[in-house]
């Protein structure tokens, strides 16, 4: 494959993905930079790219402060008891004070969102509103494209790097990458740079490891690219050991929010017990949080754990109790219900819509397998991993500000979504106002830092030299074997992916070690994940297809590894349900009640480990 | 392989000014055209998430899902039909049993945004407070919310 050629884009603005984040700042920045140019690099088609491109059946976001239904303070409260005690409270609130802004803005542009017979909006749970939203992203993209104009919005555009200022390693530069499909480089040179690309999928090995690896929970094209970008050029992180385990209808990992909440079905295991009952006194080892109301997710995930590790499962969500009850004999009833639930999947998950029908499960007769997930690393919807980043002027102080919300500690380096850590239960429509946020906040820093960066030539050609290196190492070592998938130079990027997966799923605790490890196991997985990143430099690919994958792995391997020492660093068992420290096995509020936090050192190849302190200042849990 | 294509109805969107839409659309760049045959086809069956937006998007219904192989038992079929304003869904169970589903997509056509229309933000003097572009229409309350 001849070199390619080099496109090299100036721009006051880079946004990097373009999810419902990255739409939201592409939005955002234009109303109010006025002729600033704002630029946009996906690795997809907007319209279908990201977390949300499959669509949504819920927004799960939303306050109804016009309804009086629920304040910014009430959605604090709510997230921190659900985090069990850790969320940073300014970057919450100032999600939930915007949010229904955005949430209106969709279904002024065009999303269907269920109507009581008042005209209020329907609701699934408290901050739960169900919508026809197969379309959601189109509906989200169209609004960014014509914001930034299209001109500026660079589709099929993998970024594999930050651009760090020559005269200040701490200041933002710009990114590179490659076009997916045409023989190029790009660089982007840019002056505030706002990160809102996707949390990690398929780094924990998952339940399905053939076709199925494709059937992550969460969307297989979500690489961790937002803490893949971030950690190695020493943006402070938090929260990196948090993950989210969910519970799922089993392998469509349909949602259940709906059921549990909206039709009001149970989970009963083999002998029809229901575990909120049989282990409640197990909560009261979790307090205060044991007694919030709702139980938290992952003391949850915990009781519905200790089931199916004593043998009790397969577990069952009674479907057909749930909706035999909500038709009362009434067949015109039983269609709406009927129609509901499978809307559901269809507008999200269809694959649990297949599995469905395969198995001639119709939910109203046949109750319906639920199993805990493989873990998953994220900061947009039940996690809370990613960016440290100073909040809002007028709420944060002290350690949580420095200057422009939702900056990183890198100038000019702004996140959104799965990227800002500490700061979960966004959703959909929580990550596009996030990137609203910080889209206005790279504008006012603009205004004070109006400089274009000085980025270095030559370390951008050695960048480039890295980033095409897979595809050397085929053409240079192919001959050594007669098959292409063995050879001793190099591993191709799907053997890389299946290394990764075993380390964390053995040593991390993953789902085949019951969410379980202790200080030995981590240490071990940290030296086999060390000798594991020297290897990525041994990638070979075979077209520009693999090299997406090389560095998508490449992304994937420093969220595990970042993951990995988080974990040793907490000295405790925070959120059962979601991993256990054998060592550590309880919750320790009165030493862990804080942030950890991680920094990566390039020059010395080292990570340095630090807590930062909580702040109530919102909530009195 | 978990989209599919149906050689016999794929016509390489020969009409298409962007080319194939499946290619197009997927989001994880799993849709090529083969240059043997010149039909699309799934180059990673394995990366596919089952999103549904090339089957979504195939002016020819020619791409089709067939569940995973590790744990979807043979025989079923969902399909989607494009609606004028929505989607028509076909759920072929294995045992032969078929349901339809009708859903909404949409309230207004694609391309029908008008971008910050009624918006009384001062892109002046609201730059520095913590308003966002619209609140004044959008947010649903007069003030947007401080802590107490």
């Amino acid at each position: 494959m001849t070199l390619p050629t080099t496109e090299t884009i100036e721009c006051d603005i880079l946004i990097i993905g373009g999810g419902m984040s990255g739409c939201g700042a592409a939005f955002e920045s234009k109303f109010w930079s006025g002729d600033l140019k704002v630029v946009m690099v996906e690795k997809a088609a907007i319209e279908r790219s990201g977390a949300t491109g499959e669509g949504l059946s819920a927004i799960n976001c939303y306050m109804g402060q016009r309804y009086g239904w629920n304040t910014p303070e009430d959605y604090t409260n709510y997230v921190v008891n659900d985090m069990m005690g850790l969320a940073r409270e300014d970057l919450v609130y100032d999600v939930g004070r915007h949010v229904d802004n955005s949430v209106h803005l969709l279904e002024e542009w065009g999303l269907p969102i269920w109507k009581k017979e008042n005209g209020e909006y329907e609701r699934i749970g408290r901050w739960q509103i169900p919508i026809h939203g197969e379309s959601i992203k189109p509906v989200a993209a169209e609004p960014a494209r014509k914001a930034i104009g299209p001109e500026n919005l660079y589709e099929r555009v993998a970024i594999t790097h930050l651009l760090t200022d020559a005269d200040d390693s701490q200041k933002i530069a710009g990114a590179v990458g490659f076009a997916v499909r045409e023989n190029k480089f790009y660089v982007f040179k840019a002056k505030a740079v706002i990160i809102t690309c996707g949390g990690a999928s398929n780094v924990f090995r998952p339940r399905s490891v053939g076709e199925g690896l494709g059937r992550t929970w969460y969307s297989v094209f979500a690489t961790g690219a937002a803490y893949g970008l971030m950690i190695p050029i020493g943006a402070e992180m938090t929260q990196m050991e948090h993950r989210f385990v969910p519970t799922r209808f089993k392998d469509g990992y349909g949602p259940v929010g709906m059921w549990f909440q909206y039709f009001h079905a149970q989970v009963l295991n083999a002998k029809g017990e229901d575990y909120t009952v049989t282990r409640a006194d197990e909560l009261k080892k979790y307090e205060p949080y044991g007694s919030a109301i709702p139980t938290p997710t992952p003391l949850r995930n915990h009781q519905m754990f200790l089931d199916v590790k004593d043998g009790l499962g397969p577990m069952y969500m009674r479907t057909d109790t749930a909706m035999q009850k909500l038709a009362e004999g009434d067949p015109a009833k039983m269609d709406k219900v009927r129609d509901e639930a499978w809307e559901d999947f269809l507008d999200m998950t269809i694959s649990q819509a297949l599995t469905w029908a395969a198995q001639n499960i119709a939910p109203e007769d046949t109750p319906s397998e639920v199993v805990l997930a493989e873990p998953y690393i994220m900061g947009s919807h039940s996690g809370e991993a990613g960016a440290w980043v100073s909040g809002p002027e007028d709420i944060a102080t002290g350690e949580y500000f420095w200057g422009y919300n939702r900056m990183t500690t890198i100038n000019g380096l702004f996140a959104a979504g799965d990227g800002v850590g500490a700061a979960p239960h966004k959703f959909s429509s929580g990550s596009f106002t996030e990137g609203r946020i910080a889209a206005k906040s790279a504008v006012n820093f603009l205004a004070d830092n109006p400089d274009a960066p000085n980025v270095s030539d030559a370390n951008v050609r050695s960048i480039q030299e890295t980033i095409w290196a897979p595809l050397e190492t085929f053409e240079k070592h192919k001959g050594a074997s007669s098959a292409e998938e063995i050879n001793p130079n190099y591993m191709t990027p799907k053997q890389a992916l299946v290394r990764l997966q075993k380390i964390m799923d053995e040593y991390g605790g993953g789902a085949s070690t019951w969410y379980t490890t202790n200080e030995p196991t981590l240490l071990r997985g940290i030296e086999l994940i060390e000798m594991f990143r020297e290897d990525l430099a041994h990638l070979a690919a075979r077209n520009r297809h693999e090299l997406m994958r090389c560095w998508e792995v490449i992304h994937r391997t420093w969220v595990g590894e970042a993951h990995l020492r988080h974990l040793l660093h907490r000295k405790e068992t925070r959120w059962p349900g979601y991993y256990y420290r054998s060592d550590y096995p309880d919750l320790d509020d009165a030493n862990w009640r804080v942030f950890v936090n991680s920094k990566f050192d390039a020059a010395n190849n080292t990570w340095e480990m630090q807590t930062r302190p909580y702040k109530n200042i919102i909530t009195s849990i | 392989m978990p989209t599919y294509v149906d050689p016999n109805a794929c016509n390489a969107c020969q009409d298409e000014h962007q080319g194939p839409l499946c290619v197009y659309i997927c989001p994880n760049d799993l849709m090529v055209l083969d240059e043997a045959t010149n039909k699309g086809i799934n180059q990673e069956p394995e990366m596919c998430s089952e999103c549904y937006a090339c089957v979504k998007l195939c002016p020819q219904e020619a791409l089709h899902v067939r569940g995973y192989a590790d744990f979807v038992p043979m025989g079923a079929e969902v399909m989607p039909h494009r609606t004028e304003d929505g989607l028509r869904w076909e759920v072929h169970f294995r045992d032969g049993r078929t349901f339809e589903f009708t859903y909404q997509s949409r309230t207004k056509p694609a391309g029908s945004v008008v971008l910050y229309e009624g918006f009384t933000e001062d892109r002046q003097n609201d730059a520095k407070n913590q308003s966002l572009a619209g609140d004044s229409l959008w947010l649903g309350v007069d003030k947007l919310p401080t802590p107490n």
